[in-house]
C-alpha cells in the first residue's frame, strides 16, 4: 500500500480578483522507502501540493481532494490534534533556506533539543545526548561545539545539516525536502544529497524531493512527477523519464539543459512546447 | 605597431584585493585577502567565464573589472590603457566601455522607476543625447532584447524575472559598451527562461562584437557560453585555459572536485545508480 496517496488534489487561493487555481487535479503517491522527485519551474505548484499535505497553507487557500491519505488515514478529515501527532513526527519537512529556517536567537542545540522534548517527550538530559547523536549522524564537524553555536555562526551547508538532524529526530516514515540544496554551492549540494540518500537508505524512510534541477533528479530519484502550471505532465521512473520522455513539456525541459546543447543555440521550452502543442 | 585584434579588451595583471574587517572593542581589525594576484586577458568578441563557489573571490574580481572597486594591488587595462579608479575617476568614455549586469533582476532595478527611464538614465548621465533621440534609442533597445516598445512606461513589478533580466541587459547596452561584466546573470532564472536569456546574450555578442566576463558557479552554463575558463578558489586562479582544455582534462584537484560534484543527467550514470539502489535494496530484504 502506498504510504502517501493523493487523488485529484486541487488548491485554490482566494485573491482580490477572484479565486486562482494553483494546483489543478494532481494524483500522486509514494511507496514506503521510495524516493519521489517532483520537478517543475516556479509557478508549477510543486511546493504548494506538499504544503497542502503538511497543512501549512494560509487560510486563503482552499484544499480539496478525492483522497488524501497517509498510511490509510484520511488527512483531510483528521482532527487538528490527530494531525499534529502525524506532522512533524511521522512526516517531516525541510526547506530551501536553511539559515532562514532556524531561529537566530537560539543555539542550534536548544532548537533540536526542543524538538526532542516536545515531540518525543524526552527529558532535557536525554535530549542532549540524542541531539549529539543526531549531529554526529548528519556529519556536523565538532558536533559538541556546534550544539552551542548560533545559526549565524554556521555556514549554509551546516545549517541544512542541522535542519536535517531536526527532521530525522523523530525517525519519520516520510521526509519532504523542498529544494534542499538550491541555495548551496555545488560541492556542498553533493554532500547534502549524498547525506539525504544515505539517511533514506539507513532509516528506510520515503523521501519526496521537490526540485527544479534535472541534475538533482537524475542523481537521486526512483520515480519522477513532472508538474507544469499546477498540472501533472508526466509520471515515470527516473530512467524512462530521461531515456524516453513522453510529454512535450518534459522533452522541452530536457533539451533546454545547457549540457544537452548540440548546436549554437539552446532550444527554449516555449519554442518546443508550443510547436509540439500545435502539431 | 601591433594589430588592433592583438590588444586585449580587458587585461588584469596580478590583481589583489584586500578587505578590512572591522574589529570590535577588544579585537583589532583584520585584513582579508579576497583576491591573491590574478592574471587574465580577453580578446574582443570572446567570453571569459570565471567559475568558483561562494567565497572564491569571483564577485570581487567582477567588481574590479566593472570599475566599481579599485584593486589593492595590480593593474587593470581596458583596451590596452591602464585604468586606476582610485586615483582618477573614470570619465564618461571609460564608463561607457564597461557595463555590468547583476545576478538578481529583482534587486537591480529601482521599483519606482519606469522601464523607459531605467534605459535612458545612462544616456542622461554619460552623454549629451537629446531627449527625443534618447527615447528612440531606448525603444529600439527594448525590441532588441525581445520586449515591446509599449513596455516603455511600465514599472519593474509588472515584469517576470526573465523579462527583468532582459531589461537589465538592455540598460547595460544603452551606451554601446565593449565589455559586459555579467555576474551570475541566469542563476536566479527558471531553466526555460535561462535558455532564452543565454540565447539572447549569444545573439547580442555576435551583433555588437561584445566581450563578456561571465561569472558563474554553474559548469553546464559555462560550458555552453565560454571561450576561456578561469577557476577561482579562495582568491587564487587555480586553473585557466580554453573551454575545451578545461572541460576535457581538468588539471587542478579543485577543478576535478567541482566537476565530480556537478550533477549529471547522463543516461549511463542514471542506469548505474538505479542498478546500485536495486542491489542495495535486495541486500536489505535478504
Amino acid at each position: 500500500m502506498a504510504q502517501l496517496n493523493i487523488r485529484n488534489l486541487t488548491v485554490k487561493f482566494a485573491t482580490a480578483t477572484g479565486s486562482f487555481t494553483v494546483v489543478d487535479g494532481i494524483d500522486l503517491h509514494v511507496d514506503p522507502g521510495e524516493v519521489l522527485a517532483i520537478v517543475g519551474e516556479s509557478g508549477s505548484g510543486k511546493s504548494v501540493s506538499m504544503l497542502a499535505v503538511m497543512g501549512l497553507l494560509p487560510d486563503t487557500a482552499t484544499v480539496t481532494a478525492d483522497e488524501m491519505t497517509y498510511d490509510g488515514r484520511d488527512l483531510l478529515r483528521m482532527s487538528r490534534s490527530e494531525r499534529r501527532k502525524l506532522i512533524g513526527r511521522e512526516i517531516t519537512m525541510i526547506f530551501q533556506e536553511p539559515i532562514a529556517s532556524l531561529n537566530p536567537s537560539f543555539t542550534a542545540g536548544f532548537q533540536i533539543e526542543e524538538v526532542l522534548r516536545l515531540n518525543m517527550g524526552m527529558s532535557r538530559k536525554q535530549a542532549r545526548v540524542r541531539a549529539l547523536e543526531l549531529f554526529t549522524a548528519v556529519g556536523i564537524p565538532q558536533p559538541e561545539e556546534k550544539l552551542k553555536s548560533y545559526p549565524h555562526q554556521m555556514s549554509g551547508g551546516q545549517s541544512q545539516r542541522v535542519m536535517i538532524a531536526m527532521a530525522i529526530a523523530s525517525n519519520p516514515r516520510l521526509l519532504i525536502a523542498d529544494e534542499p540544496t538550491t541555495a548551496l554551492d555545488v560541492t556542498i549540494q553533493k554532500q547534502i544529497l549524498d547525506l539525504l540518500m544515505k539517511l533514506q537508505e539507513d532509516y528506510g524512510m520515503a523521501l519526496i524531493l521537490i526540485t527544479h534541477d534535472m541534475g538533482v533528479v537524475a542523481e537521486t530519484a526512483d520515480r519522477v512527477v513532472v508538474q507544469y502550471k499546477g498540472r501533472k505532465m508526466e509520471e515515470a521512473d527516473v530512467l524512462s523519464l530521461f531515456e524516453s520522455p513522453k510529454s512535450a513539456y518534459t522533452r522541452a525541459l530536457l533539451s533546454a539543459l545547457p549540457e544537452h546543447a548540440t548546436g549554437e543555440r539552446l532550444p527554449t521550452v516555449s519554442e518546443i512546447f508550443l510547436r509540439e502543442d500545435a502539431e | 605597431m601591433s594589430d588592433a585584434k592583438d590588444i586585449a579588451v580587458v587585461e588584469g595583471r596580478a590583481l589583489v584585493q584586500d578587505y578590512q574587517m572591522p574589529g570590535s572593542l577588544f579585537t583589532g581589525s583584520k585584513q582579508v585577502r579576497a583576491l591573491k594576484g590574478v592574471d587574465f586577458r580577453v580578446a574582443q568578441g570572446k567570453t571569459l567565464a570565471i567559475v568558483g563557489e561562494s567565497g572564491s573571490g569571483k564577485s570581487t574580481l567582477a567588481r574590479i573589472i566593472a570599475l566599481i572597486d579599485p584593486p589593492s594591488e595590480g593593474e587593470l587595462l581596458i583596451d590596452g590603457q591602464p585604468v586606476d579608479i582610485s586615483r582618477h575617476r573614470p570619465g564618461p568614455e571609460m564608463r561607457s566601455k564597461v557595463q555590468m549586469v547583476f545576478q538578481n533582476p529583482y534587486g537591480s532595478l529601482n521599483p519606482r522607476q519606469k522601464i523607459g527611464d531605467v534605459l535612458m538614465e545612462p544616456l542622461v548621465i554619460n552623454t549629451r543625447t537629446p531627449a527625443a533621440e534618447r527615447r528612440d534609442r531606448a525603444e529600439a533597445m527594448l525590441q532588441k532584447v525581445g520586449l515591446q516598445p509599449e513596455h516603455f512606461n511600465r514599472y519593474p513589478h509588472m515584469f517576470s524575472g526573465g523579462q527583468r533580466q532582459r531589461i537589465a541587459i538592455a540598460r547595460a547596452l544603452m551606451l554601446n559598451p565593449r565589455l559586459l561584466v555579467l555576474d551570475e546573470p541566469v542563476s536566479a532564472l527558471d531553466l526555460s527562461v535561462q535558455a532564452q536569456v543565454l540565447n539572447l546574450l549569444a545573439d547580442l555578442q555576435d551583433e555588437f562584437d561584445l566581450t563578456y566576463i561571465f561569472v558563474s558557479h554553474d559548469l553546464s552554463v559555462v560550458r555552453y557560453i565560454a571561450d576561456d575558463v578561469m577557476v577561482l578558489s579562495k582568491g587564487e586562479a587555480v586553473e585557466q585555459g580554453s573551454r575545451e582544455a578545461v572541460f576535457a582534462d581538468p588539471q587542478h584537484p579543485y577543478t576535478q572536485a567541482l566537476f565530480a560534484a556537478t550533477p549529471v543527467t547522463d543516461l549511463d550514470a542514471i542506469r548505474a545508480r538505479v542498478q546500485r539502489r536495486k542491489e542495495a535494496r535486495e541486500r536489505q530484504t535478504v
